[in-house]
């Protein structure tokens, strides 16, 4: 059913930690998985994830704050993956609900005791942009909640988005079991939601409202996005093909970064951390000469190819890599705009349905026909 | 490229099919280049992309990937997933500037020697024309 979280005072982040809270006290869920306010030093306000089963604390719960340092589809998988386990709601963006399903189908989650509640995104700050905005009293909610109702969506001026949220063209929470559907909304009056009937039932819900201006604001907002995207794939693809990935990625620091905090690289015992590329000292020497030298640490770009031949079909482009890379690479930009090509020729769209199978696991018998021929 | 360019060529061969085509190619005395350094594998399926891609990264010109007929694995469907698995490979590498046309991927069974020879010849012959892999002058990668 639709209904709509009635906002009172102009708070509508109260209404949405009240409606959090009844999730929890009507026992729904056990627990929920959500975005948290903590004190982070200097007068700063950080938001991580925490898995909380007292609702009196959710007063401190903020899933309507702009930034992102975790994508939480990485823990949720923590918290779901065996039994014995709780029935936990995890509150999730649109690009955290599609890294969920693909961490599903890659058995690293287990949504059946999972309840999705899914939010529109508004645009998210890396980190420390956000510390920055506070000490600058920059960081103005009622103005970014704003930008939900028409779909101009746009940082406070001074500031950047992150990369990845500049480009997404799906902001739009889907596939979620209880969406918080921001977009089109005048969330000073309240919060637009859909949820299965009984747990509006069980929450005295009734339902209220239609579709309203959602649809049209997500059309709006798909459209604008889309444009950036193209444009900036368009400038990553020239410039790989002019200079290639060797130059691309020339200045990578091997920190790892980009895989630790990629929701898709889920292996414990990823290659490049293994002693494969430990190689007896001559064996170094024996490189060097064969090139005149040899650069160390070794087998950088082979890192970078193995990532993009493992996981790429599943990039769900929330951009965490460019968030995390130190040496400012554009990371995201790479992946998304290789993924989009395979997506686009194995006919599949990572996040979209746990019934999809991943493309490398499965086959058909009739297709490229010629590779292997002549 | 002078016509004395020898490319080297890396082939992973299924032992099923293409690794005993290779060998029957060799005990009948066949005459084709010989360019392709063999790593037989157990099955197509079993190459890791990474396989793969670290010889070209290094340098050498051509990367050959053997296998049994689609139909014929052992394994039943081991080479209709290398399949899929070479041709990421080949758009991920075409999407990154490089060049996906060093990897070839071929269906090879045991009893066909003569066309694992004519593969080798031809592979040698286009990686002839394409010259040195760049990545061999390349230390920074
Ligand atoms: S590669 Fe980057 S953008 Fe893609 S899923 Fe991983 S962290 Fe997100
Ligand atoms: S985060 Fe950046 S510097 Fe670190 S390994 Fe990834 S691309 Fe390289
Ligand atoms: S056994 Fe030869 S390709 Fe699988």
């Amino acid at each position: 059913m639709r209904t709509v979280i009635p906002v009172e005072n102009d708070d509508t982040l109260a209404a949405v930690r009240g409606f959090l809270r009844r999730l929890l006290e009507e026992q729904i869920v056990d627990a929920l998985l959500v975005p948290m306010e903590t004190p982070a030093g200097g007068g700063r306000i950080g938001v991580v994830p925490a898995l909380v089963t007292d609702p009196g604390m959710l007063d401190a719960a903020n899933p309507l704050a702009p930034v992102m340092g975790v994508n939480t589809a990485r823990v949720a998988g923590q918290v779901s993956i065996r039994e014995p386990r709780g029935r936990v709601g995890v509150v999730l963006r649109s690009c955290e609900v599609r890294a969920l399903v693909e961490l599903a189908k890659l058995h690293q989650a287990e949504l059946d005791d999972l309840v999705i509640i899914g939010l529109d995104c508004l645009g998210t700050y890396d980190v420390p942009v956000h510390g920055t905005m506070q000490d600058d009293g920059a960081l103005d909610m009622a103005a970014l909640l704003a930008t939900a109702r028409s779909g101009d969506l746009a940082p406070r001026e001074g500031y950047a988005f992150r990369s990845a949220c500049q480009m997404c063209e799906k902001p739009h929470a889907e596939g979620a079991d209880i969406t918080l559907e921001l977009f089109g909304a005048d969330l000073t009056a309240g919060v637009p939601v859909t949820l299965p009937d009984e747990v509006g039932e069980k929450l005295g819900l009734g339902s209220e409202g239609e579709d309203g201006q959602r649809s049209e604001v997500v059309e709006k907002v798909v459209s604008v996005r889309t444009e950036v995207r193209d444009d900036r794939f368009a400038e990553i693809r020239e410039q790989l093909d002019q200079e290639g990935i060797d130059v691309v990625f020339a200045a990578c620091v091997r920190c790892h970064n980009c895989m630790d905090v990629c929701p898709i690289c889920y292996c414990k015992q990823c290659l490049f951390r293994s002693h494969v590329f430990q190689h007896e000292p001559i064996q170094y020497l024996n490189w060097a000469r064969r090139k005149g030298a040899y650069r160390l640490p070794s087998d950088t770009m082979l890192f970078h190819l193995t990532r993009l031949n493992h996981m790429v079909l599943s990039c769900i482009g929330c951009g965490m890599c460019t968030s995390a890379c130190p040496a400012e690479l554009p990371v995201d930009l790479v992946f998304r705009a290789t993924g989009a090509r395979l997506q686009e020729g194995f006919d599949y769209v990572p996040g979209r349905s746990v019934e999809e199978p991943l493309p490398l696991i499965t086959f058909r018998e009739d297709e490229w026909l010629d590779v292997g021929g002549e | 490229m002078t016509s004395d360019f020898e490319p080297r060529i890396i082939s992973f061969l299924c032992t099923w099919c293409t690794y005993t085509a290779a060998d029957t190619a060799g005990i009948s005395r066949m005459r084709y280049p010989p360019n392709a350094d063999i790593i037989r594998v157990m099955c197509s399926g079993s190459v890791d992309p990474t396989y793969v891609l670290r010889p070209l990264l290094d340098g050498v010109d051509g990367v050959l990937i053997g296998g049994c007929h689609p139909g014929d694995c052992h394994y039943q469907s081991g080479n209709y997933k290398a399949r899929r698995r070479i041709v990421a490979l080949k758009m991920i590498l075409d999407s990154v500037g490089l060049d996906d046309e060093r990897v070839w991927l071929r269906w090879i069974s045991g009893a066909e020697a003569g066309r694992y020879a004519e593969t080798v010849t031809q592979m040698t012959e286009a990686l002839k024309e394409k010259g040195l892999n760049p990545m061999r002058q390349k230390w920074a990668v």
